[in-house]
């Protein structure tokens, strides 16, 4: 207990390996107080670097820290997960160890738990473990976590959702498989409901599950489309500012990838003013390339599509992204593949008019492409390409 | 007289000879014979042949155009029958306009109503969350006038939230006046609330969706007889169209694909520099010739003309491995037939 105050400075412990070994002996005959500050202490140690964590495993800690998980007492369940959240947090190999140590059965079992931050920390623990390879996705599916897990969408409280739909979400990025059970486990449309929660990362990790259910397959991102998603993800996207907003662009994107049949859908539900505003209100490069990206696959995959986008009046805007000096390296590339994917099928040729003013040679000729493929329509136009090409 | 005598002499011999000679020009004459019927005959067979064989050549023209004529024809009638099957076969089942339209249409209404719902709900639970936060406002305000009950304004003495300045006094001052103050056992006594346990049966408790419960289902009355169940009936009947993989493939299915390429190439591509091959050939450099490929004696065989050793005695009675096998397609119907000929398998 006296070593329970000396957690808060667990840093500087690290080098003293034969104090972890003391704290660790014989915990399973100790009261569960001596339990409870032992795992805080080993969590303090573990949380600051990988090293730190793998001594910490080295001691034969995880024993330890499972014994204590199987305790009565919610107290000492909590900080044993919490210390093994910390450890797994880390690498492959730390995650790879603490699932060998045991923990997932009881894990899964901690998160049934009535206790609502017992299961906030299962929870959070098991987004750890599962996020860094298919492998321990798959061991933590098979003890049975997503039936749990997709039970507690619906609870009020909002740190747990939060928890909740990052180990959902880190279950279902690895592949098709995963996402498939994940879906089977019915949680939509109950999860769109969660897209209006009011606190913000819940809605951003609500937005990135859906993100890793759709990047898979057509099939999964047209049952999400089904379901409506693709509205509720463009309200989510409109409602919210920032960082926030990326798992939303990022699903739109993916799921306008798939297939030209989607991305019409993408554009029947206004996803593409959405994505507009977007592009021009954000600061953020990061925010504005994937937005870039978006766009190009809508606007990609016929005549339509393009049109669609560019009576958005998007393309003098992706045009001066991909101009300024100042815009990273990142959102510059993004930018060009997507004007190039756009302009390739673009015929509407009211849309393509600004770019001619501001173009460079390698973009123009694209563009002057586009219209001396399509003058037949309309004959100023071509009064409008001489003045250019005088001009340039 | 002499000559007489010497003519009579010869006339012996006239009978003979001019028997020998007719015999000598009876058989002169048949070889003559024999040979000029050879040499005709043979000049009247290479003009018989060399005609067959003109009205060969004019035979197999006119057959040759003939059929060629009766294939175009065919193959049109064929063309006609696959054009109406492909457009149908397209606009019905890969491209489906009409379809698609309607698939929007539904999805927009999806959306829209997914669109209400959840603007409705999140109207629910911030008015929701309002109440809560009303109500434990209000408690919280009572149990701080139940605390401070002693700050109630007296007949002498006005209380701290009963200015003698305002028209009226504070609305805590009414609260102090209906408070019962605490006692101390009470405040001992007082559980901190619960945090983590979500009760759901007090009233102004947290919202959730109604569980929808399933009735226990109805039994059915099997029907009589060696009838077959009515589902399998129906998935008969209604059976949709499993195309074979050569028909779902479209017949421009590779050059669309290469244009496909050709596209993704062109869009992926950042770098629209043309890389030009041999841009230094007009640099004047030797060319250095590889020292292994060459000899004193010329070029090496090896490297240019073959590259690889070959033991043709070995390979005497071995064939190529077999590259291309047909398809089993009985075994695709496995399973799959109404009638159980399939299973004949």
């Amino acid at each position: 207990m006296r070593i329970a105050g000396l957690r808060i400075s667990g840093e500087n412990i690290s080098g003293h390996f034969n104090i972890m070994n003391i704290v660790i002996a014989r915990l399973e005959k100790r009261k569960r107080f001596y339990k409870k500050a032992a795992a805080f202490v080993l969590r303090a140690v573990a949380k600051h670097s990988p090293e730190l964590a793998q001594a910490v495993v080295d001691c034969g800690a995880l024993d330890a820290l499972v014994i204590s998980l199987e305790e009565f007492d919610p107290g000492v369940k909590e900080a044993a997960a919490w210390a093994l959240g910390y450890i797994a947090r880390h690498n492959g190999e730390l995650s790879q160890a603490v699932v060998d140590a045991g923990a997932i059965p009881l894990l899964v079992l901690c998160i049934q738990e009535p206790e609502v931050a017992l299961k906030r920390i299962a929870a959070s623990a098991l987004s750890d473990i599962s996020k860094h390879s298919p492998e321990l996705a798959q061991t933590v599916v098979d003890a049975g976590a997503i039936a749990h897990l997709s039970q507690m969408i619906l609870n009020p409280d909002a740190k747990l959702k939060r928890q909740v739909f990052s180990a959902l979400s880190q279950i279902s990025k690895h592949s098709v498989d995963l996402a498939e059970m994940v879906v089977e486990a019915e949680i939509f449309p109950a999860v769109l409901t969660c897209l209006k929660d009011p606190d913000e990362y819940v809605k951003k990790n609500v937005a990135t599950l859906i993100r890793e259910i759709t990047k898979h397959t057509p099939e999964l991102s047209q049952l999400i489309v089904n379901a409506g998603g693709v509205a509720a993800v463009i309200d989510y996207i409109g409602d919210s500012r920032g960082n926030v907003r990326l798992p939303g662009i990022m699903m739109l994107g993916y799921v306008a990838a798939h297939s030209e049949n989607l991305a019409m859908a993408v554009i029947v539900s206004k996803g593409v003013p959405q994505l507009a505003i977007c592009l021009s209100e954000e600061p953020e490069d990061h925010i504005k390339a994937a937005t870039a990206w978006a766009l190009g696959q809508i606007g990609r995959h016929t005549p339509e599509h393009a049109r669609a986008v560019a009576v958005a009046n998007v393309l003098p805007r992706m045009l001066s992204l991909y101009m300024e000096s100042e815009s990273s390296e990142d959102l510059q590339v993004k930018a060009k593949k997507a004007l190039k994917s756009i302009l390739q099928k673009c015929t509407y040729l009211p849309g393509l008019e600004p770019l001619l003013h501001e173009a460079p040679p390698n973009i123009l000729k694209h563009v002057v492409g586009q219209f001396s493929k399509n003058t037949g329509q309309q004959m100023p136009n071509v009064i409008v390409l001489l003045h250019v090409l005088q001009g340039s | 007289m002499a000559t007489m005598v010497k003519l009579q002499r010869k006339i012996n011999g006239i009978k003979e000879e001019s028997f020998n000679r007719n015999r000598v020009a009876e058989e002169n004459r048949r070889k003559e014979h024999k040979a000029a019927l050879l040499i005709q005959s043979w000049f009247r067979g290479c003009r018989v042949r060399a005609y067959l064989r003109h009205l060969q050549r004019k035979a197999t023209t006119i057959q040759k155009i003939w059929r060629g004529y009766l294939g175009r024809m065919y193959f049109r009638r064929m063309v006609k029958i696959q054009k109406r099957w492909r457009a149908y076969y397209v606009r019905k089942y890969v491209h489906n306009y009409y379809a698609l339209k309607q698939y929007l249409e539904g999805l927009i209404m999806t959306n829209e109503i997914v669109r209400r719902e959840l603007e409705e709900f999140a109207v629910i639970k911030s008015r929701e969350r309002e109440k809560t936060a009303l109500e434990s406002g209000e408690r919280k305000k009572d149990y701080l006038a139940r605390k401070m009950h002693y700050l109630v304004s007296t007949e002498q003495i006005a209380g701290v939230f009963n200015s003698p300045y305002k028209l009226f006094p504070d609305e805590m001052e009414f609260r102090l006046r209906g408070a019962k103050p605490l006692s101390p056992k009470a405040s001992r006594s007082r559980k901190h609330g619960t945090e983590g346990i979500v009760e759901t049966s007090a009233p102004g408790t947290p919202f959730t969706l109604p569980q929808i419960e399933h009735l226990p289902p109805i039994p059915k009355k099997k029907q009589q007889g060696p009838f077959r169940d009515p589902t399998e009936v129906l998935l008969q009947r209604y059976k949709p169209l499993e195309p074979t993989l050569r028909v779902a493939t479209s017949i421009m299915s590779v050059e669309e694909a290469r244009e496909e390429l050709k596209r993704k190439e062109w869009g992926s591509r950042v770098n629209d520099e043309l890389f030009h091959h041999f841009s230094n050939a007009n640099k004047s450099r030797r060319h250095e010739l590889m020292l292994h490929t060459s000899s004193k004696f010329g070029h090496v065989d090896y490297g240019t003309k073959h590259f690889r050793e070959e033991n043709p005695e070995k390979l005497k009675g071995k064939k190529d491995f077999k590259r291309v096998f047909t398809t089993v397609q009985v075994f695709d119907k496995f399973g799959k037939m109404y009638s159980s000929a399939g299973k004949a398998v």
